[in-house]
């Protein structure tokens, strides 16, 4: 499968990235930031092509149906959006490094996709449940939060670092301006709170055309209202008064571990959902 | 210490309003929801003994944690969430109903003058002059303008833009408390029930999901065939029912259901759930001979009757019985017959489907088995009433539209003062917004290039 390959060499082209933004960070070397958005930019290509090209073999293979289906298929979607989050946030808060810390989120994701041997990538058939365009809306609209969760968690942890009580060290007093940190931070919880939001509904109107329940207390079910409940909570925080900064980027960590749960932790756990 | 009512009550009342108890309610109710994930929900007893033991079993049951979201605490925090959200909600209203309501404010220059995202230079032409070239550039750039004198002869102008847009959060909050009353709707006046309808009949009677009682439908269900698709790899592709709704012994409504793809009648809703397999009615049994090992088959349905040969008596075949027992122990579905032989008492034959050979163990004159029985297949059905769903969804989509306006739309307003300099104007603009400040500079400066031209 042409898609697998192509899958494969997007994981390294995003291992690169990442390799290029943490140098520039590291080693003071503001040139390798242009670089290593080229890389990041190059490695959402060819990731939107293998994404693509699954689709069309699922065609030639007779089952037809868009790469959204299993665990390794959300890895690649979710890989690609965190991507592309990341490239908009650069360009529209003017800081190429703003985004550093989510590109080996991504590359974390393809890698842990493709050489994990718990996960098939083999295109496999829709099981009745599935066939459902709700479905589809379902998994876009939650990855696309998730994807702006995982770089909210980069920004948040960025400010973290460059915000320590004691003083900061050298590396962390390279990274970019905390203002700009806490105000990034905010938009993209707001972005991803949107889209978490029309996740759950869009999985609360496929459930109940499939099975006649738009609500159950399913984990996978619950674990994401968790996290919308957390995120919530750090929306409402930061209009109270002194809510900036360190506990609005706390609770962004807290929120993306919620995430993180919601995505592999509910696997463990019994359930109806059996992919990401 | 003497507290007066009153105040007790205002205390109260500032209590559910503050958006601290909020944050404190999210983050409870997160974590409290967790525990649900963590132990099963609504097992059976002997399960929650067997992980938790005796006494980890009555206290956990004794918090309602094996059925956790629907226990009185978890729902007191639902309830607070409720009441917080109106209380406080209703209070920001009447704050700021001036604000909301649409009654335009009167234009106070000095509300602008310490703006901090403003710009000031000065034009040639006349502070009346300039205003009247002013007031459409706003109109078409901001909203609706008005205009009034200044105390210094000169002219101020004030636009403003998605004044609306504060309802956003009102929005949201009240899609909240549509979800919360429709599904309280729901779980009063609905019912969530299963049903399994063997191909070709019908029936009007399901069973209740959490009672087990059984409930009469007003209409009957038929089931007129069950079909199964498999992808090569063997696993199931569809699904599919073709279901007949009859009323007082009418058809009404003829329709196929899939997976994803429910049947709707007088707001109860048919979903394929599940299927199966029962033994079909038509059955073919070989008789065999001890004697003569001759071995005679047969195609039988109940109620036949057959004469065996080499006098050997007569077969009747009576009834197929699901989950029969033979001396206490289940044998599966098996069909049961009566052999009369020419001397002696007739017999009670038991064939069980699963158990072909089971007939050997009576010893008679002739041993009968189950040659091949035609499967007939099961629907397996959710039935469910659920009139809170149209309010659920009303709230589905008011949260969407209301989460939208509240991130992405703000209330610009603007105001532009301009005051007799030497002979021209000396212009102050001012911007403000109730969100996303960061884009108000350049959107100012935006503006302020536009005015200037205008000279
Ligand atoms: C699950 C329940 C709730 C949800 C989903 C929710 C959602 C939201 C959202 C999305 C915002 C906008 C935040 C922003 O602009 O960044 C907001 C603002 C707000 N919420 Fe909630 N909320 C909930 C419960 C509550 C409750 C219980 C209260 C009661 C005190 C409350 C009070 C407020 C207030 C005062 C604001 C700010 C309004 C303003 O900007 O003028 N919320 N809420």
């Amino acid at each position: 499968m042409t898609s697998s390959i192509l899958l494969s060499a997007t994981t390294w082209i995003y291992g690169v990235a990442a390799f290029l933004y943490l140098a520039a960070w590291v080693f003071h070397r503001r040139s390798l930031e242009a670089p290593a958005a080229g890389a990041a930019a190059v490695g959402l290509a060819a990731n939107t092509a293998g994404f693509f090209l699954r689709w069309a073999e699922s065609y030639r293979l007779g089952m037809g149906h868009a790469p959204l289906s299993n665990l390794y298929e959300s890895l690649v979607f979710f890989a690609g959006m965190i991507i592309l989050v990341h490239l908009v946030v650069e360009r529209r808060s003017g800081s190429r490094a703003i985004g550093a810390f989510s590109a080996p989120l991504a590359f974390l994701a393809l890698a842990y996709a493709s050489l994990s041997p718990n996960i098939s990538d083999r295109i496999q058939p829709l099981i009745p449940a599935l066939k459902s365009n709700w479905l589809i809306a379902h998994v876009i609209t939650c990855f696309v939060g998730y994807a702006a969760f995982a770089v909210a968690f980069g920004v948040s942890l960025m400010y973290l670092l460059r915000t320590r009580r004691e003083a900061p060290g050298r590396l962390a007093a390279r990274l970019p301006e905390p203002l700009l940190l806490d105000e990034w931070t905010h938009r993209l919880v707001v972005f991803g709170f949107l889209f978490l939001t029309a996740g759950i509904i869009t999985g609360a109107v496929w459930a109940n055309t499939a099975w006649g329940r738009y609500w159950g207390w399913d984990p996978k079910e619950t674990w994401s209202l968790i996290t919308w409940f957390v995120y919530a909570s750090l929306l409402h925080a930061r209009l109270v008064s002194g809510w900036r900064g360190r506990r609005i980027a706390v609770l962004s960590l807290v929120g993306f571990g919620a995430v993180l749960f919601t995505y592999f932790g509910v696997n463990l756990l019994p359930g109806l959902h059996s992919y990401g | 210490m003497t507290v007066s009512r009153s105040s007790l009550g205002s205390a109260l009342w500032d209590g559910l309003a503050s958006l601290r108890l909020t944050i404190a309610l999210l983050l409870l109710l997160a974590t409290t929801s967790i525990l649900g994930t963590l132990i099963p929900q609504n097992e059976a007893p002997a399960t929650y003994r067997a992980i938790f033991g005796e006494t980890g079993y009555r206290f956990f049951r004794a918090l309602d944690l094996f059925d956790m979201y629907h226990s009185w605490w978890f729902q007191i925090l639902v309830l607070l969430l409720a009441v917080n959200l109106i209380v406080c909600s209703a209070e920001r209203i009447s704050r700021q109903w001036t604000l909301l309501a649409g009654k335009r404010p009167l234009p106070d220059p000095r509300r602008f003058a310490g703006v901090e995202t403003s710009s000031t230079f000065a034009m040639p032409q006349e502070p009346a002059a300039l205003a009247a070239r002013c007031e459409p550039l706003l109109r078409r750039r901001v909203g609706p303008v008005l205009v009034r004198g200044t105390e210094t002869g000169g002219r101020f102008l004030y636009a403003e833009s998605g004044r609306w847009s504060r309802w956003g959060v009102y929005a949201v909050h009240g899609s909240v408390l549509l979800l919360l009353v429709g599904g309280l709707i729901g779980s009063r006046f609905g019912f969530d029930g299963f049903v399994n309808i063997p191909e070709g009949e019908t029936v009007q009677t399901i069973q209740l999901r959490n009672t087990g009682e059984r409930l009469r439908l007003p209409f009957a269900i038929r089931c007129e065939s069950f079909q199964v698709s498999f992808y090569p790899t063997g696993a199931p592709s569809e699904f599919r029912s073709r279901l007949v709704i009859l009323e007082e012994g009418r058809e009404v409504l003829r329709r196929d259901i899939l997976v994803n793809d429910p049947l709707e009648h007088r707001g109860i809703t048919i979903y394929q759930s599940s299927y199966g397999t029962l033994p079909g009615r038509e059955v073919q049994l070989s008789f065999t001979s001890r004697e003569t090992g001759m071995v005679y088959t047969r195609q039988m349905k109940p109620g036949d009757e057959f004469a065996l040969p080499e006098d050997l008596g007569t077969f009747v075949l009576l009834d197929l019985r699901p989950n029969a027992s033979f001396r206490g122990s289940p044998v599966g579905d098996a069909f049961v017959g009566r052999l009369v032989p020419p001397q002696g008492e007739p017999v009670e034959v038991l064939l069980p489907v699963r158990f072909p050979t089971f007939d050997r163990m009576r010893r008679g004159e002739v041993v009968i088995a189950v040659e091949e029985v035609k499967q007939r297949y099961y629907t397996g059905l959710q039935v469910n009433r659920d009139p809170g769903v149209p309010m659920v969804y009303a709230g589905f989509v008011l949260m969407l539209v209301g989460c939208y306006v509240t991130f992405f739309r703000s209330h610009r307003q603007v105001g532009l003062r301009l005051d007799p300099e030497g002979g021209g104007s000396r212009v102050s603009l001012a911007m403000t917004a109730n969100k996303n400040r960061m884009a108000l500079p350049a959107a100012l400066e935006r503006l302020a290039q536009e005015l200037r031209r205008l000279s």
